[in-house]
């Protein structure tokens, strides 16, 4: 086996994929989120609809897309191979255990949150960037320029209780998730100071309430909106 | 027979350079060809073992525990000694070895001692290379603390955890040499006996913890480092698994046993708190550097510490001793704690303790430095007792913590049987009557490191590189025997259990042969271990069979050899009409209650000769020459 | 009786115990009650106590491993309630004391449960995998002999402490066990750690790191997700800092150490 995939099949080696993987799709969620907040604009979805178009036809962002798939494919991948391998390593299990007493949940279930947040990811996709990818687009002009209106399929899809209910739980689920999963990524990379670490715990908690709860607020603002109007 | 020590000729400081240069050496080619057994993997056989790997030798490692890290070094906790005069505080090899020999209250080797003093400098250095990590100074150089029985700061420490660091020291570098393939080692596997061929230790017989199966490893020769046999009181600081058995069996086939009636009785234990009690637990001499040793003055006071004031307590150790004060050698500090509760001023709810008094030192020192020194100490007793050490005084009381005794060795550490070594505290040589503090971890790695690797090497260059099949008759007959032993303990289906035996043994050892004793108590003690013994071949139960993992078994075979050790040490301790060290015959004392050597008729090692079950042991004195110290009646006043 | 505590009542207890012959057959909890056992008693004692009466009634007694009886071996093990050395934290089973417990209450006593950790007996596994990640790099090679003055090279003070605080590990395995992974990167960081730190152990860290994790791997060990029940129950207290330390040696030695 050469040097390389010695390191990268060895515990520690996939550890880091998960890792690296699981910092870069953080980084996506960023610009997820600061760009999806466009949908507060309050313009009728003008800006939103523009900045659709822009991520579907800016060819850096469609090489960034298929960096991004292959991110969560590895992600994915590489928490099952080791979740897989880990089960099998206790093949009798306790029959009175009290994990509860010495860890958090959360990080206990990291293949349970995440694979809740896959089923939500599949659902999202299926819902908006398969219609707008591959979808009937239903063109508007705005600015004399036209546009797919991406907006309008978000504001209704948010006037449905059941859907805003599964986009919510998807979140809590992502919030969890990366309560463990970003500081611990540091930690798996071995980024651990007495000096930083703590500030890197405490922005990874920040992180992943502000990020799931700036999510969330989108199908519950429209959700709410369809009453008052 | 006439014991031959070996010590070499010449002037004190200069026998162990001729030695080593007068020993023979075996080819680094040929020392592939010989075979050396260790049994035990605690500091003496861990670095034995490593190092003669290391030469070239082949090993077979053997302990009873299931890793060899595990082995009872591990619990050693205050230092380790060494002349390193690191402190500039008047310390060198000659003080080292003055210390010790008048420690050992004159009942030790003069050549052995000074050897030992010597080569604890080198000790230091080896483990610093290993990795072994030493307190520091904020310099960044090592740290020293002071220690019982001495006027200079020598000890080197981790902590309260230096036994464990030496000893993971040792273990890495046996690691590498079971990486290298140089040594085989062989946990959970129990030596139940020695193996001669034409008079020489040619193997052992073992028995494997989990499978049962009995089996026989050859080899040129056998070291043994087995450490203590303390467990014959069933009571003390010693692991649960520390046992006789391997230098007993060996003592059996000839190895004679020197001085087993000296024990050490250590100051600073955990009291007993009930029959269950299945241990003792040490807590580090060192705590005696800031604690003060006091009782009640009153007999009778109930009152807790805190309500007794100043004036009404007796700093006992400060009072009797001005200069050492709670700082004299451990067999001082554990007698004058038993008189203290002999005289009805114990404390605690079985009168059976003293107190260790931290107030002080917190007040002068902080609570922060005084947790950073003892933290861990602290911590244990707080687990054990449910007190907290840090607001209470602590209550303490001695237990039998070190035998000085074992099998008699001359300077090479070789014993009475050709080709069979004993170090570590498996061996009588360096201690004399009564070991300091801090001198135990360094004896160990001194035999180890640097003693073992250059005298062994002597006896095999002079024997030829010819293997023994384990097929050979002798091994055959030794397997058949152990078989029957486990046959025989196997087929009793008695009423008491093996435990019930020991305590049983642990109590007579403990009244009559321990602290204190008499001729009247000591012939007592070896009545009543014969009743023991023979009730305990009639009436002991044992379920289950051999071959598996049998907890019961096991101990049986070693209660059944403390049974007859125990009776040995009574033996001994008869026969020595003296005080001296940790061994105190209450016929022989001073009018201030010190022990009341006798040097014109004592100043031997007293070695025991095995002639059969229920015969009376031959004892062969090896006279101790004293050319270098004067001997003086021990003073810590 | 001991000490000054007038709380003493002796206990009533049930207890819940693994039995398994060997390492072939299959294993089940048996109950056993137990009667009078004083607070005052080490949870090992308890057993103690267990063990005589199952003898003299004709049960083999419950194999468990021991040996100092004071912390410092990490020969005992024990899943205590659910817990890897009972409910006291940076205690051992052996340090654990029974006034931890109350008078009629029931408690589960299972073996350490991990694939490399076979059980042997009872409650006794094998757990001479973890001898073998240290074989496999936890040294530095220096023979007896030929070394420097123990003062030669200083280390700073807190290196040296926290070297001290890594080598504390008393491999007992009680990581692994309460490990959700089965994992032994605590263990293994604790070596890797301490020697990484020391100016003498940094000599050979890369190779050191590359064949202690290889073996750990091949040990069938899980891997590590940073849950950190390891840390929180190990018995001397070894911190989880030491894991990224691990992981740092790990990558680094992986991409700059030249062993193809």
């Amino acid at each position: 086996m050469s040097w390389f995939s010695k390191t990268f099949t060895s515990s520690i080696g996939r550890k880091l994929l998960v890792a690296v993987t699981g910092l870069f799709l953080c980084s996506f969620l960023v610009v997820h989120l600061v760009g999806n907040l466009q949908l507060f604009k309050g313009d009728g979805g003008a800006s939103f609809n523009i900045y659709s178009h822009f991520m579907a036809t800016n060819p850096i962002i469609r090489t960034m897309e298929i960096v991004l798939l292959l991110g969560f494919l590895f992600h994915i991948y590489e928490a099952l191979v080791l979740t897989r391998r880990n089960k099998s390593v206790r093949p009798v299990a306790y029959a009175y255990n009290r994990p509860q007493d010495n860890s958090n949940w959360s990080s206990r279930n990291m293949g349970l949150l995440g694979t809740v947040i896959l089923v939500f990811l599949i659902i999202h996709l299926y819902n908006f960037f398969w219609r707008a990818r591959f979808g009937e687009p239903n063109m508007i002009p705005i600015e004399g320029t036209e546009y797919d209106d991406l907006y309008s399929v978000v504001v209704q899809s948010f006037h449905l209780w059941w859907y805003v209910l599964i986009y919510v739980l998807g979140q809590i689920a992502l919030g969890y998730h990366l309560y463990h999963g970003f500081s611990s990524a540091f930690h798996t990379l071995g980024l651990n100071h007495k000096k930083y670490t703590p500030a890197i715990q405490k922005f990874g908690a920040f992180f992943s309430i502000v990020v799931p709860a700036g999510f969330a607020s989108m199908p519950l603002y429209f959700f709410i909106q369809s009453f008052l109007n | 027979m006439i014991l031959d020590s070996k010590i070499p000729e010449g002037p004190l400081a200069e026998k162990w350079e001729k030695h080593k240069f007068n020993v023979k050496l075996v080819n680094p080619a040929n020392k592939r060809k010989y075979d050396i057994i260790v049994v035990g993997t605690g500091l003496a056989g861990a670095s034995a073992a490593a190092t003669l790997a290391e030469l070239g030798y082949n090993v077979k490692a053997f302990c009873y525990q299931d890793s060899p890290r595990r082995a009872h070094s591990i619990a050693a906790q205050g230092g380790i000694n060494a002349a390193k005069n690191y402190q500039n505080d008047g310390d060198s090899v000659y003080r080292l070895f003055y210390d010790t020999i008048k420690g050992g209250d004159y009942r030790a080797r003069e050549a052995n001692v000074y050897r030992l003093a010597q080569v604890s400098v080198n000790i230091i250095d080896q483990c610093v290379a290993q990795g072994v990590p030493f307190a520091r100074e904020y310099g960044g150089l090592l740290a020293n603390r002071s220690f019982g029985g001495a006027q200079v700061s020598r000890t080197f420490y981790a902590r309260g955890q230096t036994g464990q660091q030496l000893l993971l020291g040792a273990y890495s570098a046996l690691n590498r040499q079971i990486a290298y393939g140089k040594v085989k080692m062989y946990p959970r596997t129990e030596m139940l006996d020695l193996v001669m061929v034409d008079g020489k230790a040619r193997g052992i017989v073992t028995r494997h913890l989990i499978t049962g199966k009995i089996e026989s490893h050859s080899a040129h020769a056998v070291i043994l480092a087995t450490g203590g046999y303390g467990n014959v009181f069933f009571l003390s600081t010693n692991a649960m698994g520390s046992n006789t058995t391997a230098i007993w069996r060996a003592h059996k086939k000839g190895a004679l046993f020197a001085n087993p009636c000296f024990t050490q009785i250590h100051p600073t234990c955990i009291p007993v708190s009930g029959g269950y009690q299945s241990k003792l637990t040490l807590m580090s001499e060192s705590l005696r550097n800031d604690g003060r040793v006091w009782v009640p003055k009153a007999v009778g006071d109930n009152r807790a510490p805190g309500q007794i004031p100043e004036d009404e307590r007796d700093y006992f150790l400060e009072r009797k001793y001005p200069s050492f004060g709670n700082l004299v050698p451990r067999d001082v500090a554990s007698r004058n704690a038993k008189l203290a509760c002999d005289e009805g001023r114990g404390v605690g709810t079985t009168k059976l303790a003293v107190y260790l008094d931290f107030a002080d030192a917190i007040k002068r020192e902080g609570l922060d430095k005084i947790s950073q020194k003892y933290g861990n100490l602290f911590d244990m007793y707080a687990k054990i007792t449910g007190e907290n050490p840090y607001e209470q005084p602590m209550r303490i009381y001695p237990a039998v913590h070190y035998t000085m005794g074992g099998l008699w060795v001359d300077y090479n550490l070789m014993t009475t049987v050709p080709g069979l070594y004993a170090t570590g505290e498996c061996n009588f040589s360096d201690h004399g009557a009564n070991r300091l503090g801090a001198s135990a971890l360094m004896q160990g790695l001194a035999d180890g490191y640097f003693v073992i690797p250059y005298t062994i090497g002597d006896y095999l260059a002079q024997n030829p590189t010819t293997r023994v099949e384990t097929s050979h008759p002798a091994f055959q007959e030794a397997e058949a025997k152990v078989q029957a032993d486990v046959n025989r303990l196997l087929s009793i289906n008695g009423t008491r259990t093996v435990d019930d035996f020991h305590k049983a043994l642990g109590l007579l050892m403990w009244d009559y042969c321990g602290m204190a004793r008499n001729a009247e108590g000591l012939q007592y003690a070896k009545q009543e271990i014969r009743k023991l013994r023979d009730e305990f071949w009639r009436d002991v139960k044992i379920l289950g069979v051999n071959e598996e993992l049998n907890i019961t078994l096991e101990k049986a075979g070693r209660v059944a050899d403390f049974l007859e050790l125990g009776e040995l040490m009574v033996d001994d301790a008869l026969n020595r009409n003296e005080s001296c060290g940790g061994h105190f015959r209450e016929e022989y004392q001073t009018p201030e209650n010190e022990a009341l050597r006798d040097d014109e008729n004592y100043t031997y090692v007293a070695a025991w000769e095995y002639t059969g079950t229920n015969q009376p042991s031959v004892l062969h004195k090896e006279e101790l020459t004293f050319e270098n110290v004067k001997l003086t009646q021990r003073s810590y006043k | 009786m001991a000490g000054n505590n007038p709380n003493s009542k002796p206990m009533n207890l049930t207890l819940k115990v693994w039995r398994q012959k060997n390492f072939q057959t299959a294993g089940k909890l048996e109950t056993y009650q137990i009667k009078d056992i004083s607070p005052e008693m080490s949870f090992l004692e308890m057993m103690d106590v267990l063990n005589e009466d199952l003898l003299l009634k004709g049960i083999d007694p419950v194999a468990f491993d021991h040996d100092c009886r004071e912390g410092i071996c990490g020969m005992c093990s024990l899943y205590i309630n659910g817990r890897a050395h009972g409910p006291e934290r940076g205690t051992t089973t052996c340090q654990l004391h029974m006034r931890k417990f109350s008078d009629g209450d029931t408690i589960t006593i299972e073996p350490w449960r991990a694939g490399p950790f076979p059980v042997l007996k009872d409650l006794c596994t094998d757990r001479s995998a973890l001898d073998r990640i240290q074989q496999a790099g936890g040294y530095i090679s220096v023979n007896t002999g030929g070394v420097p003055d123990a003062n030669e090279i200083p280390i700073p003070k807190n290196i040296a402490d926290k070297a001290f605080d890594a080598a504390t590990c008393i491999q007992c395995g009680a990581c692994v066990a309460a490990c959700k992974n089965g994992s032994a990167m605590l263990f293994t960081s604790a070596k890797v750690s301490q020697l990484a730190l020391l100016p003498q152990g940094k000599v050979e860290r890369k190779t050191r790191v590359e064949n202690m994790v290889a073996q750990m791997d091949k040990e069938g060990f899980g891997a590590c997700t940073n849950i950190g029940s390891c840390a929180a129950e190990c018995p001397v207290g070894i911190s989880l800092e030491n894991i990224a330390m691990l992981n740092r040696e790990y990558i680094n030695a992986s991409f700059t150490s030249e062993n193809v």
